[in-house]
């Protein structure tokens, strides 16, 4: 979107990770309402996941749409609520995203190698 | 001189939600990663983890959070339907059921939880 | 019911005091009646603005009770249900005096979006035929209503938390523009509209949808308007004719 306001571009890559976190949460909730049923267990979870190509592409795809998602709402938050600058609001944001990839991929890419130890 | 009476309709409320339910779910984000994160590190220590969280508080909380998870998908659902196909004054109808399947999908947690 | 009614009026500019009146009941008085009774029976330093009393003008829009509406269009029976009420100049504009407010933002954030016309012919040419079934043609109308009465700017949360956002009156009316097939504005419009104020800020809370005493959705425009910017911003990638 060469020509268009970052406003533009932040509704647009929010509109877009939504309808992506609209599948990824529905599979989610599904997922865990079927997992919690008799218990939870660390054992449990990584015998269902680890080696499992296709948990590892589906929550490769989740940590990135939440990612982009969630920062860029914050950001309104705080762009509304504080006395934040618009120009700390994007760091903030940015920071953000950079937190939810670390920890989110540290933790699925971690959780497909276990139990292989 | 700020009275407040003009806020009390349906879509403020959903507003409200779907904001609070949001930054709450944004906040939960990096606790759930490091949650699930000591499981890489060790299974008994996630294990010890997840005993402790084995009370009827916790699992509450847990409830809120799958209520607050459905109710910000519904809300956002609403809100990109008005926003793609411009519906009108039935959309009040629609934040009563998106609020409705948010307890639904809530309770179906409760109810399954151990 | 008592046959007085007890009246609490903002007095001063932005800082200021409510002061209390007693005000005889009349059937079918508006709050309109009962501002004027103080004015001219109690207290002649009272300011505040009206002007067609019909409700056609817009011009005696306040706060009453907590919600921005037409004094003149407010029945004291049905807003007093306690016998008492409460009147405020309208919300998110400076305070003149009393009950009168500053209109100046409202109408530059009129501007600033665009919201005027910008014609594209001469009297030499043939004008554009606009049917009234034509599908442009029906979304301007269901806003060009407004009579820019600044109830909807006051009832706006995003107007009060951003003081950037243009409001909804002034996006509703860009809006209409850019359904019009005469105007030949739409690259500014959208331009305006799609910056730090513009439409993206609004989150469909639809407090002016709740207010206008006109019963137009200026968030069903706005709506309308993110998705003419969004499909101008992706015709930026893909190409396309403009």
């Amino acid at each position: 979107m060469p020509s268009a306001g970052i406003e533009t571009k932040l509704w647009v890559w929010q509109r877009a990770s939504a309808a992506v976190l609209g599948l990824c949460v529905i599979v989610h909730l599904i997922l865990i309402i079927i997992a919690v049923q008799g218990g939870l267990s660390a054992g449990e979870i990584i015998s269902r996941v680890s080696g499992n190509v296709a948990w590892l592409m589906f929550y490769s795809v989740f940590v990135i749409a939440v990612a982009v998602h969630a920062p860029i709402g914050v950001r309104t938050i705080l762009n509304e609520m504080t006395g934040l600058k618009t120009s700390q609001t994007y760091l903030v944001m940015a920071v953000l995203c950079l937190v939810i990839l670390s920890m989110g991929f540290r933790t699925v890419v971690g959780l497909y190698n276990a139990g292989g130890v | 001189m700020k009275p407040r009476g003009h806020r009390n309709h349906a879509h403020y409320w959903a507003f409200v939600l779907h904001r609070v339910s949001g930054l709450l779910l944004a906040l939960f984000i990096p606790v759930h990663f490091y949650v699930l994160g000591m499981a890489i590190e060790s299974a008994t220590r996630l294990d010890g983890f997840l005993s402790w969280t084995n009370t009827p508080l916790v699992k509450l909380a847990e409830t809120m959070l799958v209520v607050l998870l459905a109710a910000h998908l519904t809300g956002g659902l609403r809100l990109m339907a008005h926003e793609f196909f411009g519906t009108r004054e039935s959309s009040k109808t629609a934040v009563a059921i998106g609020t409705g399947i948010a307890l639904v999908v809530g309770l179906t947690f409760l109810l399954n939880v151990r | 019911m008592s046959n007085t009614i007890k009246v609490s009026v903002w007095r001063g500019q932005t800082e200021g005091a409510f002061e209390d009146f007693e005000v005889p009941r009349q059937p079918s008085q508006t709050v309109l009646d009962v501002i004027t009774y103080i004015q001219r029976n109690i207290d002649p330093t009272l300011s505040y603005r009206f002007a067609c009393r019909v409700g056609v003008c817009g011009s005696c829009a306040m706060t009453v009770n907590g919600r921005p509406r037409w004094t003149c269009r407010t029945h004291v029976d049905k807003v007093a249900t306690d016998g008492t009420l409460q009147v405020s100049p309208l919300r998110n504009l400076e305070v003149v005096k009393d009950l009168a407010c500053d209109m100046t933002e409202f109408f530059n954030k009129m501007n600033r979006a665009e919201g005027k016309f910008h014609p594209t012919k001469s009297r030499d040419d043939d004008f554009d035929m606009v049917l009234p079934d034509d599908p442009k043609r029906k979304q301007a109308s269901q806003g060009i209503e407004c009579i820019g009465c600044g109830v909807c700017y006051a009832a706006c949360d995003v107007v009060e938390w951003n003081k950037d956002y243009l409001g909804p009156a002034a996006l509703n009316r860009a809006w209409t523009l850019v359904n019009d097939v005469r105007d030949g504005g739409n690259a500014e419009r959208i331009a305006a509209v799609s910056g730090d104020g513009g439409c993206h800020a609004c989150h469909s809370q639809q407090g002016c949808v709740e207010h206008c005493p006109k019963h137009i959705s200026p968030t069903h425009s706005i709506a309308g308007l993110k998705r003419a910017v969004a499909k101008s911003a992706l015709k930026g990638i893909f190409g396309g004719d403009d």
